[in-house]
């Protein structure tokens, strides 16, 4: 199994300017492990000291935001395409 | 790029890292929003401080300045040298006497009607929402930083701005909507000449695009990479009605929420004004109004939560259809934080709180204002909200954007010749078939049921 994991621009400075990656993490929590060693300088901007992931940030999984998937339960399949995305309001208020 | 600002910069909301001034919203560090801070006495110093009296000085340089939400420059985050031009804002704040009387209920009708004012950006210039005093802002620092092109997601009202303020300066304009949005806004926006992308999801899903488009492309997106600078805008709506209500804060303000940000802007701004001295410092209890079907920060504040748990939005309030939004924690913060509370209303309810406020003071708002009227009713009828107290309802825009979801209410009137007879006929069987309409809110305050 693969899934494709794209990294936003903003944290890039800490992937040595890697935007993408491909992997096999089957759940949220083996993504960021996955994270957390090929990118040991990330970690701190994914999750916070409790070892929460980041309020600001938020994880889609084929354009859907994880947490209408299950978040950390979500078993990833073939083929998704996860993006790490800060998170930005707008519309009228 | 950058511009030479002095008494304001970008500061981590959350670790305080700063950022100077530049197109950015969040924080690199810990990926919280970005704030713009300010250096107060440099803006005292600005308005008039070491005069004689300086509250009084500092009140009349306003005063004295164009009847525009540019009268309150020096608390803006405006490049060096900017010069407006448009004159937005300073909308009208008056008394909602029969509204009042409606909220209120027949034994406090008169004390109500003395203290409920409306705030009416459904007449802000120049598109007819309250968005024109935020993109006003961020499309300023968008010429300063050198920026061709302008961008945004929008639910509506934000995409007419742009497009308006982005012809008027000249800039380009990129807007991404949900495709689903009212007939009026997308008209609205294609008028000015921008160019429109309707995309097949919710603005949840817009907002996401945008913050990957804005990665890739070197636009002014003022919701993504101006964020900061445009939110500023908001604060203008709180400076007028302190300057509205005679340099005084209000008891309770009642606020329509989307993302969130207009709230704790209001909030900001009446709290710069106590900080200047310019008002009288005094607790303001911020309450927010959203509509049921899309409310994650109404349900947070009676759940008792600080977090928001998204929602799919399902609700004809579009304008405030933003089931994820950024600044709800910041929002629910505000909320508590002041003794205030959050409501939500149904469809039918923002229909009947539309027609209400029509009905008794002559204003025609929005869905988002729909909800607005509608809190505020669940509120009065809650003893959230007294009678004697100084109450501002917030509407921020206008009704003719969303006739769409008054359609089939109002009957085509037959056509009758133009004969006097056949006018007294006609008047006689019109009295004879109908009584005199009363809104679901209004009969149900009336009847004091809890909707």
């Amino acid at each position: 199994m693969s899934i494709t994991v794209q990294i936003p621009t903003a944290l890039r400075r800490h992937t040595a300017g890697v935007g993408s990656i491909t992997c096999a993490a089957a759940n949220l929590d083996q993504l960021f492990s996955v994270l957390d060693e090929q990118f040991p300088a990330l970690k701190p901007h994914l999750r916070d000291d409790s070892g929460q992931i980041r309020r600001f940030l938020s994880v889609y999984v084929n354009e859907e935001d994880i947490r209408f998937l299950g978040g950390s339960d979500y078993a990833f399949q073939d083929g998704d395409e996860v993006l790490l995305v800060p998170s930005i309001a707008g519309g009228t208020n | 790029m950058s511009t030479d600002q002095t008494h304001y910069e970008l500061r981590c909301r959350e670790c305080g890292r700063r950022f100077g001034n530049q197109p950015r919203s969040i924080c690199e560090e810990c990926f919280s929003p970005l704030e713009v801070a300010y250096d107060y006495d440099w803006i005292r110093y600005l308005l008039g401080e070491g005069t004689i009296d300086p509250v009084r000085t500092m009140r009349e340089r306003i005063t004295q300045r164009a009847p525009s939400m540019w009268r309150y420059s020096d608390l803006l985050p405006l490049p060096e040298g900017f010069e407006p031009r448009l004159p937005v804002g300073f909308t009208p704040l008056f008394r909602a006497p029969q509204l009042a009387a409606k909220l209120a209920g027949n034994g406090e009708a008169r004390t109500a009607a003395q203290n409920l004012y409306i705030k009416n950006d459904a007449v802000c210039l120049p598109t007819l929402s309250f968005k024109d005093r935020v993109v006003a802002v961020a499309l300023a620092q968008a010429r300063a930083f050198g920026f061709d092109t302008v961008a945004c997601s929008s639910t509506g009202n934000l995409a007419n701005a742009v497009a308006a303020h982005a012809a008027r300066l000249g800039l380009k304009a990129w807007i991404f909507i949900p495709a689903d949005l009212e007939p009026a806004k997308i008209l609205g926006t294609q008028v000015f000449g921008a160019n429109v992308v309707r995309i097949s999801g919710s603005y949840d899903q817009v907002n996401r695009l945008c913050s990957q488009i804005a990665d890739e492309r070197n636009w002014g997106f003022v919701n993504v990479n101006l964020r900061p600078y445009y939110s500023e805008g908001s604060k203008t709506v709180g400076f007028e009605i302190a300057e509205q209500l005679g340099w005084r804060l209000p008891d309770n303000v009642v606020v329509p929420m989307a993302g969130g940000s207009l709230i704790i802007k209001i909030k900001k701004a009446f709290d710069e004004l106590s900080k200047l001295g310019l008002v009288e410092e005094k607790p303001v209890r911020f309450f927010g109004g959203q509509a049921t079907g899309c409310s994650p920060i109404s349900t947070a504040v009676k759940t008792g939560n600080t977090e928001i748990e998204p929602q799919k939005p399902a609700t004809i309030a579009r304008s405030l259809a933003i089931g994820n939004p950024a600044d709800g924690h910041y929002a629910i913060k505000t909320i508590k934080g002041t003794g205030g509370w959050s409501e939500d209303v149904s469809d039918p309810e923002v229909i009947d709180s539309i027609r209400l406020l029509a009905e008794t003071e002559g204003i025609f708002t929005e869905t988002a204002g729909g909800v607005t009227v509608g809190c505020a009713a669940k509120l009065y009828r809650q003893d959230r909200i007294l009678a004697e107290e100084t109450t501002v309802l917030c509407i921020t825009g206008n009704g003719l954007k969303t006739t769409d979801v008054l359609a089939g209410i109002y009957e085509a009137e037959r056509p009758i010749a133009p004969k006097l007879t056949e006018f007294e006929k006609y008047l006689e069987e019109t009295l004879a078939a109908s009584k005199p309409r009363q809104p679901e809110v209004a009969r149900e305050a009336a009847a004091g049921i809890a909707v």
